[in-house]
């Protein structure tokens, strides 16, 4: 017994080395999936504050971009409001935009800031400054004047942390505009401005520049936010489905302000889809 | 040993804000991200006992990890290279001369900080990239990631030698 305990003693290090690299295994294992840990992450209070406070310095570098970005969207929504000014139900011309109107009941949108964000991981994470306070809460979606950039997974008081387009561990559901075809956009963890089409069938008719936005399957997004055009596809030799190569519309390296969409029939919806899974 | 206290304790605090406040945000093409923090593992002093070697290591890592939602990921990368550290060393080391206790570039040769660069740095990446993406698949892309990341980092790391770390 002695010995075993002088031996553990006079490899200490290995021992502690060993159950220091189990922990951070630990961690990552138990982290694998989108839903993070609950914890130990940047919309923590701490962590959150020091990412806004740093972010509130370097927006100044963005800012011509934020301005004409946002004075484009107002034109286009005023010419969208001119187009129709009586009638609030019905869904815009989906020619010039794709949102539903803000009335229309069903979505409620919270502006919010993005305090942190990276493209060059292989599962990017986006840092909001809206959290519970400001009635986020988790598996809603976030949009920007530009499209879709992602979805809420973990809140805070302050501060929300979700995914964007660009992790790997989801996909989003879309559609081909044109078609109404239903596809899933994945991103494949390489370039940050092109996501893919999953499964698109060889009998569904491409075309480049075809739009790409969400289906409104999920209850998450609305239906037709834009989420990009086709920049190429191609058969690829002993495949059953087209290789499709999606530019996406939102710029994810200067994104600044963006838009979390809550649906208010979410618990309906969800509710009737357990009845479904019983 | 206060003094040597705060020293370090300022180098693990500003290596964790110039990491997660410059480098991560510098996203070259997507592609290219140097990691510089683990200078602090580099630099403390070379008769530190392995029960405080590895925890700070470990912290390190974790302090990165928690602000760049890679729970798990640098504090294994970090862990690895402490304990790596005195292998690294006694290999690059000539065994008669040993005079000095830190592991800087003015208190060593030019050719010594180096190699010891090269490799704390390799080995530090090539943990750090196969854990992030947890497959062999896309290898190549990965290596490449692994050398071009590398390469800038060892270029800072040299760097700040000459303008921060002088005496």
């Amino acid at each position: 017994m002695s010995s075993l305990f002088r031996y553990l003693l006079k490899n200490y290090g290995f021992f502690l080395f060993f159950s220091l690299e189990i922990i951070s295994f630990v961690f990552i294992f138990s982290n694998n999936s989108y839903q993070r840990a609950k914890y130990l992450n940047s919309a923590s209070q701490f962590i959150g504050s020091i990412y806004e406070t740093y972010s509130s310095v370097t927006n100044y570098f963005n800012l011509s971009k934020v301005n004409s970005r946002l004075a484009a969207e107002n034109a286009r929504l005023r010419s969208n409001f001119k187009l129709r000014p009586s009638d609030n139900d019905v869904i815009p011309d989906s020619k010039t935009f794709t949102f539903i109107p803000y009335d229309s009941g069903y979505f409620k949108f919270v502006s919010a800031k993005v305090v942190n964000n990276s493209v060059n991981k292989p599962y990017n994470y986006i840092v909001l400054n809206k959290g519970g306070k400001d009635g986020i809460k988790t598996d809603q979606g976030i949009i920007s004047a530009d499209g879709i950039v992602g979805m809420v997974t973990n809140v805070t008081d302050n501060y929300s942390l979700g995914l964007s387009v660009l992790n790997q561990h989801w996909s989003v559901s879309s559609k081909i505009k044109k078609s109404n075809f239903f596809c899933s956009l994945y991103w494949d963890g390489k370039d940050y401005r092109y996501a893919n089409l999953m499964e698109v069938p060889f009998h569904v008719s491409l075309q480049l520049g075809d739009t790409i936005v969400t289906s409104g399957y999920s209850s998450i997004f609305p239906e037709g936010v834009l989420i990009g055009t086709i920049e190429s596809f191609e058969q690829l030799q002993g495949e059953n489905y087209y290789d499709v190569r999606v530019k996406l519309s939102v710029d994810f390296k200067t994104i600044t302000y963006v838009e979390i969409v809550e649906n208010k029939n979410t618990t309906e919806i969800n509710q009737l889809e357990k009845l479904i899974q019983e | 040993m206060t003094h040597s206290i705060i020293k370090y304790g300022i180098i693990f605090f500003s290596m964790v804000l110039i990491q997660v406040l410059i480098l991560n945000q510098i996203q070259f093409s997507g592609f290219v991200n140097p990691f510089i923090y683990i200078l602090f593992v580099m630099l403390l002093p070379l008769t530190i006992p392995k029960y405080l070697l590895l925890p700070l290591a470990f912290l390190l890592g974790l302090t990165i990890d928690v602000f760049s939602d890679s729970l798990g990921i640098h504090a294994a990368a970090t862990t690895f290279i402490a304990y790596l550290r005195p292998v690294i060393i006694g290999a690059i080391s000539s065994r008669d001369k040993e005079n000095n206790n830190y592991p800087g570039l003015k208190q060593n040769s030019i050719q010594w900080f180096m190699l010891y660069t090269v490799a704390m740095v390799f080995f530090h990446h090539m943990v750090l990239f196969f854990l992030e993406i947890f497959s062999f698949s896309g290898l190549f892309y990965t290596i490449l990631k692994i050398i071009v990341s590398s390469v800038f980092s060892i270029f800072v790391i040299v760097l700040s030698q000459y303008i921060i770390f002088r005496d």
